[in-house]
This record gives C-alpha cells, sequence and structure tokens, in this order.
C-alpha cells in the first residue's frame, strides 16, 4: 500500500496519430515529452528521470541530450511491450517515493511505416528468444498468431463467439469516431466485422490494432508537488504488475486464458481501495479484441469465461456501465503501446476528454498487455 | 517451393539436442537429472528443484490437442504458398506441449494426435501432428 497516492500523472502530450508519418520515432518521441513538459507546466530541466518505452525510440540518454537534462538522476526501462508504459509508472512512483528524483518523464514514438512492422520487430526482442526458435521457424511470426490459440480455447472451452469479439471492436470504433486524433472514424457495425478477411483464425482484420505512427508521453510526480501544477491532479491509486505462468512461451502455459493482469488486479485494487464496481471508466490494452475480453475477466469484472456476455448490449460503449477505451484505444485511434490509454484515463479524470467525457468520472483504470501475457493496471482517482 | 526461405532455427548449445532429435523424428525433452521432472522449452533450470543436471527424454509422439490457430495472412514472404496453413498446440501425454503444422482436416480439443516431422529450411527437421489412428478424424 505504500504507494497509494503517492505519485501523480501531472503531464501528458502526444503528436498527431497517423500512418506514414515522415518524421523518424525519435522525433516523434521528442514532440510528445515536449508537450507533456509543457502541460505539467516544467521545463526540460526540471526533469530527473527518464523512462524510454518500446523498442523504436530513443534511449534515456538520447532523450536527456536532446532536451538538455543536465542532471538526470533516475533511468529504467521494463521490457514488457505493451504493459511496459503502466509498469513503468509503477517503477516511477516508488522511485519519487523513495526520493530518489521528482519528475519522471515516461515516452514512447513509433514510425511503423519506414521501421519494421511488428511481425519482424518481436523476433528481435530478447524475451522472445524461445518463440524465435521454436515457433517462428512454423510459421508463427506476428503477435495475431501466437495469441490466436488464447481466443481460440477460450471459446471451445467457454462459447464465447466471434460476434461477441465483435462487439468490442464496434464499441471501441465508436469512441475513435469521437476523437480528432483517431485514425479510423469510418463507422463500424458486427456485420462489417464478421466480413473482414480472416488473418490468423479467430481473429479477423478488425480484431486486430493498427500500426501506426506518432508520439506519446507522460510525467510522473509527486502527489505533493502536483498540487502546484496547472491541471486537475490525477492520483496513482493503485499500481500493480503481473506475469503468467510460462511467460516466454504461451504454448507451454498451464492455462493460456489467463493473463498476468490477473495477479496484478488483486494487489492494485487493494492498494487503491477499491473494487471493479467502483470503476467509472477503463482503459484497456487492446491490441486485439479477445485481449480486452480476457482482461476484463481477470481483472474481476465478471467471471472467467463471462466476459462474451459482458461486452454484449453496450455495456462497454459510453452511455453503458463501463466505457472501455474512450479514445479510441489501439484498435480505432493509434497502436502507441498503450501509452495512449494513460493519456485518455487523465484527460477523462480531468474532465478534459471531450465529447467522449464520463460524466463524473472520479475513479478509471487502465491497463496495459504485452510480450505474450505481461500485464499492468493502473488505477488513478481524480484528486 | 517458394524462392523465399521461410526463417530457420537457430539451435544453442542448450537446443542442440532437441534438434538432433527432431533430426532422427522424436521430439527430444529435457528432463532434470535430479528430480526427473520434464521440461520444454529448453532452459538452464529445473524449475522445480534448480539444479542444472539435465538428461533428455524422448517422447512417445502422442499427445491431444489444446489449441490451434489457422493463418490467413503470411507475416513472412516464405509462408504465402501455405496458406491456409494450421497450427496445433499439443499437450503431448507425458506433460509438455508442442507446437507443430497440423496435416489432418479440423482440429478439435482434445483431438488424439501422432508428431511427425518435416523439412524446414537449412536442413532442419520441423514438429507436425496427424490425427492419431483410430480417432474419428484419422
Amino acid at each position: 500500500m505504500a504507494l497509494r497516492d503517492k505519485a501523480a500523472i501531472t503531464g501528458i502530450g502526444e503528436t498527431a496519430y497517423q500512418r506514414g508519418a515522415t518524421r523518424p520515432a525519435t522525433a516523434l518521441q521528442l514532440e510528445a515529452s515536449l508537450l507533456a513538459i509543457a502541460d505539467a507546466g516544467l521545463a526540460p530541466g526540471d526533469i530527473d528521470g527518464i523512462m524510454p518505452i518500446g523498442t523504436t525510440g530513443a534511449s534515456a540518454e538520447e532523450l536527456a541530450t536532446n532536451l538538455g537534462i543536465t542532471d538526470l538522476r533516475y533511468t529504467a526501462v521494463t521490457p514488457m511491450g505493451g504493459a511496459g508504459g503502466i509498469a513503468s509508472i509503477q517503477t516511477a512512483a516508488a522511485a519519487i517515493q523513495a526520493g530518489l528524483c521528482r519528475h519522471v518523464l515516461i515516452a514512447a514514438g513509433r514510425n511503423t511505416s519506414i521501421a519494421a512492422k511488428v511481425g519482424a520487430r518481436i523476433h528481435a526482442m530478447p524475451q522472445f528468444h524461445l518463440v524465435t526458435e521454436f515457433e517462428l521457424p512454423l510459421g508463427a511470426i506476428a503477435p495475431a498468431q501466437l495469441y490466436a490459440p488464447m481466443a481460440r480455447r477460450h471459446m471451445e472451452l467457454f462459447g464465447t463467439t466471434s460476434a461477441q469479439l465483435a462487439e468490442i471492436a464496434v464499441a471501441i470504433r465508436g469512441h475513435a469516431m469521437l476523437n480528432d486524433n483517431a485514425i479510423m472514424k469510418k463507422p463500424m457495425t458486427v456485420a462489417d466485422h464478421q466480413a473482414s478477411r480472416m488473418i490468423a483464425d479467430p481473429f479477423r482484420l478488425l480484431d486486430c490494432s493498427l500500426e501506426s505512427d506518432g508520439g506519446a508521453a507522460f510525467i510522473v510526480s509527486a502527489a505533493d508537488r502536483a498540487r502546484d501544477m496547472r491541471a486537475p491532479r490525477v492520483l496513482v491509486s493503485g499500481i500493480a504488475e503481473g506475469h503468467p505462468d510460462s511467460p516466454s512461451a504461451i504454448t507451454q502455459r498451464p492455462d493460456m486464458t489467463r493473463l498476468g493482469i490477473a495477479k496484478a488486479a488483486p494487489r492494485a485494487f487493494a492498494m487503491a481501495g477499491v473494487t471493479p464496481a467502483d470503476i467509472q471508466v477503463a482503459e484497456v490494452y487492446d491490441c486485439f479484441t479477445w485481449v480486452v475480453l480476457c482482461q476484463l475477466e481477470d481483472m474481476g469484472f465478471c467471471a472467467k469465461g463471462e466476459g462474451g456476455a459482458f461486452v454484449q448490449g453496450g455495456r462497454i460503449a459510453l452511455g453503458g456501465a463501463l466505457p472501455v477505451n474512450t479514445h479510441g484505444g489501439l484498435l480505432s485511434q493509434a497502436h502507441m503501446i498503450g501509452m495512449n490509454h494513460v493519456v485518455e484515463l487523465v484527460r477523462q479524470l480531468r474532465h478534459q476528454a471531450g465529447r467522449a467525457q464520463v460524466a463524473g468520472v472520479e475513479v478509471g483504470l487502465a491497463t496495459g498487455y504485452g510480450d505474450l501475457g505481461d500485464g499492468a493496471l493502473m488505477i488513478a482517482r481524480r484528486g | 517451393m517458394s524462392d523465399i526461405m521461410k526463417p530457420a532455427p537457430h539451435p544453442s548449445p542448450l537446443t542442440q539436442p532437441y534438434w538432433d532429435g527432431a533430426a532422427q523424428g522424436v521430439l527430444r525433452v529435457q528432463q532434470c537429472a535430479a528430480c526427473g521432472k520434464l521440461r520444454h522449452y529448453p532452459r538452464y533450470l529445473c524449475d522445480a528443484c534448480h539444479s542444472f543436471d539435465v538428461t533428455w527424454k524422448d517422447c512417445s509422439g502422442r499427445g491431444t490437442v489444446h489449441s490451434w490457430m489457422v493463418a490467413h495472412h503470411a507475416f513472412h514472404p516464405g509462408f504465402k504458398e501455405d496458406l491456409p496453413y494450421t497450427l496445433v498446440v499439443v499437450e503431448m501425454e507425458e506433460g509438455v506441449r508442442a507446437l507443430g503444422r497440423f496435416t489432418g482436416e479440423a482440429p478439435r480439443i482434445g483431438l488424439p494426435v501422432v508428431i511427425h516431422f518435416t523439412a524446414g529450411s537449412d536442413g532442419f527437421a520441423l514438429p507436425a501432428f496427424a490425427p492419431a489412428a483410430g480417432s474419428p478424424e484419422a
């Protein structure tokens, strides 16, 4: 409980999201960083901790050099793929609480239009080496193919249907249509989803997130310092990371329908002193539709196997009981490694989410998922 | 045969015995020499007793389907001509799991399967699974 309400997200920044960006990942990462620093009411020289996210941007040293930071006191990386952004908030909060540093910049940049596609990118990452040796040669290359057996088993065991997965894609697309900085804004129906081509059965094209370009960043500061800053405070109330059994290979996982977040969620909820029933908005990592459904189960919003029914009937759309991915998520806004989920949660809790604002929201959460099942969860509140 | 090579495995001293077994047509997995626990994929330590000592065991090749995936999109040009192809996750009767190309019609959870090996890039033998004799799908 030592980290409850001790840190705050004091600044957020994101570039325009697009496909076909001409500027490299590092430039996009720096643009987002400057926006986040200014949003916090800070100057670059105030930043004394840096945690770069992902494999496509710059190192902490390179970011510090560009930003002219002369007294960098803390750097770390959390190599957990899409769970890295929120896992980084956990270590930033701990470092701040320990007095190691005051303001930590967490920043990502990616340009997938001029760099390698995800199927090639992940196999350059050391944590994928077993998959690269034993599964890549068989044709299990991209995340869609590596994750499909988890979804298939869930469907076979619990009767989850592709039409239920479609409900997730449709709800999130509806939210993207409210967001000026979303890439995919064409209306989508369940029928559109069902007619989209199969990529890695059971995943259709519209079950899959985007490859997109841009930068996103945020600043983590001590909660008492955040009082002086200009935006409403967004406190980190509960935060945890969790790793699934057999973290290096889904194939060998005893229960492939349970993700690392299942271990993190009880700790994060206990730290925050809330339950899933208290959550008013959820920004849930959505590299694939099924990953949203599984995380909702693993966090306790419904029982294991009931996620298909849970996401039906508009429950996760704006106006429903649990609006999910009010920005459009990785599925329809942009794949920004889940950094955009944190940015959106902060906007919601500041009551600055525009047309997608959940009225009167006080408590919400954001999740990260990556690297074959690692998970991270942040519960934040307006304070 | 496509002109574009599929990716080949890059064995290490740790994993070479597995690939030697594959070349001989058997699924060869690590067995802890101290406590006897089987493990796959290869690694240094037994997660049960933390011994480095290891021997290798040849599995029967029999197992049941745990889950599967059907690829309809090639994320590497070397697989384009194979589309669609099915990979099955198989629970081997010894308790470890293996991934391989499925050479039957339609998989289902619990389908009994038997391993065989097919030729991959650079002369490597890769696991594949067919429905076991006696199953309705065989």
